[in-house]
């Protein structure tokens, strides 16, 4: 598995860097990113390296199919999220547990724009087709969002792929991650596509591991 | 797991962390908790004579509509409960006494598309109850589906279980 983790961080960058420039675009701002963290994790372990279990976030999750399905989930702390409506209504926010159609729609129009460019650039990478669904939203604890957006994918294997990434509005402290989970078929697919065009580049067969399963 | 059981036993003062597919028991005055309870659904097993317990966090509902990924059976619903059961009995719970407490199984998320959730929450309440009912253990108190994720505490010296919400809001059941 770990052979693969740089190319795998390498699509996470790229297709976070599209995300990043479509949300400077839509927020007319500039917009920092994060060299993504990729790392196999055991699925008990996933929040630990987000945050603390029980802080309350702001979450966008979208269900992806496809050739290459899963889930992709944007977690932003609650004084982003209230930012990210205020910029974009022009208008203060309550709090965010009490946020009227408006401004949930607000995020998760983010959410897809978000999802959509880091998406289409993944796609453009390995040709797979990757379909979004609609962006659901929540605020809640981050432990209980992690393990339900898991359950999403199928979750029955012990250890799940984590692309992690952090966008960061320069100016105003906006900050968000960008987590992205795999169903496990699609782990296999991706991986297949990239030893292919590893192979074309570097002229050697790559031998294909004995499955991706663990 | 014995393992795990007898560890706790050593460590207890504090609080003991039950991660998810996870399981914890304790005799000594324990503390046990576990965070981050969405659609997933927390078990306690507790004989309030003997004063020992455990808590048990389960993802799924059955192992056997799975072909992949059951290496923990603290996982499922049907292969966990089991399991905990077996620990809590090992230290010398009685088996009549023992009662249950299930706390979990939200559907957190809103939006228009809640196909893929496939209903998780409903599904792993439904599921622990069908274990909890075989093995003819009763149901003494619940706080299960709604919007919001839940921490879920047991407290060994007495039985209490205080579930608690978005990070503060507490309920004792």
């Amino acid at each position: 598995m770990e052979q693969y983790v740089d190319i795998l961080q390498e699509v996470g960058n790229i297709g976070i860097g599209n995300a990043a420039t479509a949300l400077a675009e839509f927020l007319s701002a500039k917009i920092k990113v994060t060299v993504p963290q990729t790392d196999f994790v055991p699925v008990e372990e996933v929040f630990t390296r987000i945050g603390r279990a029980e802080e309350l976030v702001a979450a966008i999750l979208l269900r992806v199919d496809g050739d290459l399905s899963g889930m992709v989930l944007f977690l932003f702390p609650e004084a982003s999220a209230r930012e990210l409506i205020a910029q974009i209504l022009g208008q203060p926010v309550a709090a965010i547990q009490e946020l009227d159609d408006m401004e949930e729609s607000v995020l998760l129009e983010i959410g897809n724009v978000l999802t959509g460019s880091f998406l289409n650039a993944v796609s453009a990478m390995t040709q797979l087709t990757i379909i979004p669904a609609v962006p659901l939203f929540t605020f809640d604890m981050l432990g209980a969002i992690i393990n339900s957006s898991l359950l999403g994918t199928g979750m029955v294997e012990d250890q799940v792929l984590l692309i992690k990434t952090v966008l960061l509005q320069e100016g105003n402290g906006v900050s968000g991650d960008l987590l992205f989970f795999f169903d496990i078929g699609a782990l296999d697919t991706l991986l297949n596509v990239l030893r292919i065009q590893l192979e074309n580049i570097s002229g050697r067969v790559i031998p294909c591991e004995a499955g991706t399963d663990r | 797991m014995a393992e795990a059981a007898r560890m706790t036993l050593l460590n207890c003062p504090s609080e003991i962390q039950v991660g998810i597919a996870d399981l914890k028991v304790g005799g000594e005055p324990a503390v046990l908790v576990t965070l981050g309870l969405g659609s997933c659904v927390g078990v306690t097993l507790y004989d309030p004579v003997q004063k020992v317990g455990g808590l048990l966090h389960i993802m799924l509902p059955k192992m056997s509509d799975f072909t992949r990924g059951r290496v923990k059976p603290a996982k499922f619903a049907d292969t966990g409960i089991p399991l905990l059961l077996q620990e809590v009995l090992g230290l010398g719970a009685s088996r009549r006494l023992l009662e249950a407490k299930i706390a979990g199984g939200a559907q957190m998320f809103s939006g228009l598309d809640k196909s893929f959730v496939m209903n998780m929450g409903n599904k792993n309440v439904d599921a622990v109850r069908e274990t909890l009912r075989e093995l003819r253990i009763k149901i003494a108190a619940e706080d299960v589906g709604g919007k919001n994720g839940r921490t879920m505490i047991l407290y060994t010296a007495t039985g209490r279980v205080v579930i608690r919400i978005r990070g503060t809001q507490l309920k004792e059941i």
